[in-house]
């Protein structure tokens, strides 16, 4: 099996891998950092949205021997010294989540999105595309992305 | 009555959910993200034939896999009964066939559970499940609920006769007949209802670990109600006493009815586990989410209704087939008819109405309730015939509901087919009123007309609707449904710890409503004391009073019923108490903003923690009292509630595509007293979402040989963010007299009122090509044929 070195949350962990393990399932079963989600296996839904070297990606369609090397951040990183990320602070405010098994994928997706630049509404709402959530009917996201956009 | 609360602090006010920290952090433990201690993974294998009977299974290769501890097929279950049907049609035979742990020699559709591998690992388990041999020998198939009950049709079931799981009426036939007879238009319609599939973000899962010990199985399972999975696989399925095993319904990632419902996976893994002497989890695949969870709606209508030339409608009759899927799901029969027949009058004063309703057997997968379970079928069908009459008279949709109105002086209303109960409250025009203001009706006609002008069409297309929710009264149940024979009551136990710290245990189970914040709204108000200091508990059948879980928006009206029921009492023993630490009669003390003190001589008081804490101690108690505040309340609502309001879609067809654009969305609900507007809002805006996806793109769709065509989320149309515009939202605030918090329930409102909204505003847009109707979902592709069809 092959043996990838590989920063999450700022920890360097180095693991022997199947090579069709995804980066998933080493988040979630590897490591234990069950925040990140899986609720699709076709790139469809978005829960499994991780930071990979900065630029948000679906980890159930990596594999993790494609992430040696590199720098993941999960949800349970994204506020690093800080108790909340400012779009966990606006996710909350608003009430942009209610069953919560998208909200990890959502907020990393969002979090790429605003550190590209300016957006309006029609921007997060192409912009999160990617990310499915069948409870809110995303009007309360769209608010606490662009809440937490304009605190930027 | 609905008096206790004007005091409130919390209570009515946009509180942040106290759930939220875990479930933004990744904290929160979802099914999947329990570890158990040994776990071994179990895989199943599912029919891909919808129809065909099973000469033999041969396990042996799929055994010998690496990794592979054991392979079960539907004959190591043949001591275990099928799943039960809880709840079946009144007043006729029901011919059930329900699943089983694994099925053994027949498949009624593509996704049925087979064969199941358990392996060290899930990849293990997965890879195995190739190399199991089935003999299938495929029958003919159908798919089509009213095809099936023809002459000459597939018979899936020995035990039910052209497929007909039952066969029900609610109303008065003969005066219904007679009042169409008489009357001056009728206009008939045939009304296709799609089947969805509901789709929450997290599939299932059910994990068990045996104690050969003691016997006893702890299963643990994404579930809506606990309590009801430990009772029917206990009573039902095992055939042992319910205190010998615990379920366990962890944080649920959504579920719109889905997982209601006894599956066959959670009594699997419980056996196995007792097999295996193991801990052991299934996590289901969003593939087989599609085909093996419930589905929802899929009905075929035909409906005349009968109205006077000024818009009076004076008779409604609706034959409904209810295409139930291959096999029964737990309370399949109830839904399309108790949920859907009952409610055919909307927010009219119909004076005759009758509904017969076929449930049918297809090979298709199992359909149960999903978000509304009945009431939006109904909503569509007399929303949808509303607008046929104004068509057909050629007045104004608004004009006629207004017209036909159940007046506010006319509650409570009884509509004649709800078995007894009665609407309890409902003022429709105000809300109607609201939501034209909002709207600016008169400004949109006017732009209508000169859009019309020029070549584009604009639409509106309202839906005053009124819905039945907080189910329900256990004797009303009793009477309109067969099966366990349980009620639909709920539970709530409330301590009062001995530093003030109060623990409520409730029968109810969020999946996402945060019930952990609006019940300590709750509590925090009528003990006067902060919100962090309550604990909201649910989902554990270890050592909690009996409850029959969350659907049927019953957790505020029921289940906070329950718990408000239990602090009047717990406040009165506090009260009790208090005056005998004070020397003070009973009679000369009140309990006010967390203290009691002397009636007259407020400074002289105790705080409710330290009442609690004399109370824990017990050295000092009156005469006769027990120690300790703590209160179990089982409430049984009066009657059901019956939330209101109008929802108004303004859309715009592109006549070249026929592509839809929802343009604006205005909904002005009724859902009673509001204990958390934030909470209140986000429940509107998600079935809002649902409802308008099923009016314009979701539907499940069957190939004739039972494939299901849309078995993930590439085929299956979920929207996405950019499908929608804002919401505009409004409330009108009815109280109900039923509960004495004056609450309705708003959790499927949304879902209920908006798909036939958005359906009469594009039939609305489209009036001018005289298309009256299209059946949806409203695709561009059924836009575009409908009107080419027109231009013909």
């Amino acid at each position: 099996m092959p043996t990838i070195a590989i920063t999450v949350n700022g920890t360097r962990y180095e693991s022997d891998v199947e090579p069709r393990m995804l980066l998933v399932d080493l988040i979630r079963e590897e490591l234990g950092l069950t925040g990140t989600k899986v609720g699709c296996e076709t790139s469809q839904c978005g829960a499994c949205t991780v930071s990979l070297d900065a630029r948000a990606v679906k980890s159930c369609t990596v594999l993790a021997v494609q992430a040696d090397g590199a720098k993941v951040v999960t949800i349970e990183g994204l506020a690093g010294d800080a108790a909340l990320h400012p779009l966990q602070e606006a996710f909350w405010e608003h009430h942009g989540l209610q069953c919560g098994f998208c909200t990890p994928g959502m907020i990393m997706s969002a979090a790429e999105l605003i550190a590209k630049g300016p957006l309006d509404e029609a921007a997060i709402r192409h912009g999160l595309e990617g990310n499915l959530c069948r409870c809110t009917g995303y009007e309360n996201i769209v608010k606490a992305v662009a809440a937490a956009a304009a605190g930027r | 009555m609905a008096t206790q609360l004007e005091q409130a602090r919390l209570v009515g006010a946009p509180v942040r959910r106290v759930e939220d920290p875990r479930l933004i952090t990744g904290a929160a433990k979802y099914i999947d993200d329990l570890k158990l201690p040994g776990v071994a993974h179990v895989a199943i294998l599912r029919s891909l034939h919808a129809h065909a009977r099973i000469g033999g299974i041969d396990v042996s290769r799929a055994a010998s896999s690496p990794g592979v501890i054991a392979v079960f097929t539907g004959r190591d279950f043949e001591h275990l009964n099928p799943l039960p049907c809880a709840w079946q049609a009144t007043g006729t035979e029901n011919h059930v066939v329900t699943p089983r742990a694994l099925e053994i020699d027949r498949v009624t559709f593509t996704g049925a559970g087979v064969a199941a591998v358990v392996a060290e690992t899930r990849e293990a388990a997965e890879d195995a499940l190739e190399l199991i041999e089935v003999d299938w020998q495929p029958l003919e198939t159908v798919v089509d609920a009213e095809e099936a009950t023809r002459p000459g049709a597939p018979q899936l079931h020995d035990s039910a006769p052209g497929n007909v799981v039952m066969d029900w009426e609610c109303g008065d036939l003969a005066a219904t007949d007679q009042a169409l007879a008489d009357a001056d238009v009728v206009v008939e319609q045939r009304l296709v209802n799609q089947r969805l599939i509901p789709t929450s973000m997290e599939p299932r899962g059910a994990a068990a670990d045996y104690d050969s010990g003691t016997g006893t199985y702890t299963v643990w399972m994404s579930s809506q109600c606990p309590h009801v999975m430990r009772l029917l696989m206990t009573a039902f399925v095992f055939g042992i006493p319910e205190t010998k095993m615990r379920c366990i319904s962890p944080t649920v990632g959504g579920a719109f009815g889905s997982k209601i419902f006894l599956y066959p996976e959670y009594v699997l893994v419980a056996a196995i586990s007792e097999k295996l002497g193991r801990a052991v989890k299934w996590i289901e695949s969003r593939r087989e989410n599609y085909a093996a969870t419930t589905h929802g709606r899929d009905h075929i209508t035909y409906l005349q209704v009968g109205a006077k030339r000024d818009g009076t409608i004076t008779a409604l009759k609706a034959k409904t087939y209810a295409n139930l899927g291959g096999i029964l799901s737990t309370i399949a029969p109830g839904i399309p008819t108790t949920l859907y027949g009952r409610m055919l009058s909307g927010t009219y004063r119909i004076p005759a109405i009758h509904c017969q309703t076929v449930g049918v057997y297809t090979n298709t997968g199992m359909v149960d309730a999903y978000r509304g379970a009945g009431r939006p079928e109904a909503t569509y069908v007399i929303e949808r015939a509303v607008d046929l009459v104004a068509r057909e008279l050629g007045l104004d949709p608004v004009e006629v509901r207004r017209h036909n109105f159940i007046p506010p002086d006319a509650f409570p209303y009884d509509p004649g087919i709800l078995a007894g109960l009665s609407y309890d409250s409902g003022e429709y025009e105000k809300a109607l009123d609201r939501a034209l203001e909002i709207v600016d009706y008169d400004g949109f006609r006017a732009e209508q007309a000169a859009a019309r002008r020029e070549g584009r069409y604009l639409g509106i297309g309202f839906s005053t609707y009124v819905e039945i929710c907080g189910v329900a009264p256990s004797a009303w149940i009793g009477a309109t449904g067969q099966g366990w024979g349980a009620g639909l009551w709920e539970s709530a136990n409330v301590r009062v710890h001995l530093t003030g710290k109060v623990v409520v245990t409730t029968g109810s189970k969020p999946f996402g409503q945060g019930h952990e914040t609006t019940m300590a709204q709750v509590v925090a108000d009528e003990l006067g004391i902060p919100l962090e200091d309550v604990t909201v508990e649910h989902g554990d059948t270890l050592g909690t009073p009996f409850g029959y879980g969350t659907y049927g928006s019953r957790s505020a009206a029921v289940g906070t019923v329950a718990i408000y029921n239990a602090l009047q009492r717990i406040k009165a023993k506090a009260t009790r108490i208090a005056a005998h630490m004070l020397e003070a009669d009973p009679e000369d003390v009140t309990y006010e903003g967390g203290r009691v003190s002397i009636v007259g001589a407020p400074e002289t008081g105790k705080t409710i923690q330290e009442i609690a804490a004399a109370a824990a101690v017990g050295y000092d108690l009156p005469e006769g009292e027990e120690p300790f505040l703590d209160d179990t309340s089982y409430y049984d609502p009066p009657n059901c509630t019956f939330p209101f309001g109008t929802h108004i879609a303004v859309v715009e067809v592109d006549a070249e595509t026929g592509e839809v654009a929802l343009r604006r969305y205005v909904a002005v609900d009724d859902v009673g007293r509001v204990i958390n507007p934030l909470i209140v809002d986000g429940q509107v805006h998600g079935g809002i979402a649902q409802g308008v996806a099923q009016a314009l793109w979701e539907g499940a769709v069957y190939d004739e040989s039972g494939q299901l065509v849309t078995a993930s989320m590439t085929e299956y149309a979920l929207p996405k963010a950019e499908f929608f515009p804002s919401f505009e939202l409004d409330r009108t605030e009815t109280l109900t007299d039923v509960n004495p918090l004056g609450v309705k329930g708003a959790g499927e409102t949304g879902t209920i009122a908006s798909t036939p909204a958005v359906v009469n505003a594009v039939v609305d847009a489209l009036a001018p090509l005289g298309i009256a109707h299209i059946d949806m979902p409203l695709t561009p592709e059924r836009v575009w044929r409908a009107i080419e069809q027109a231009k013909a």
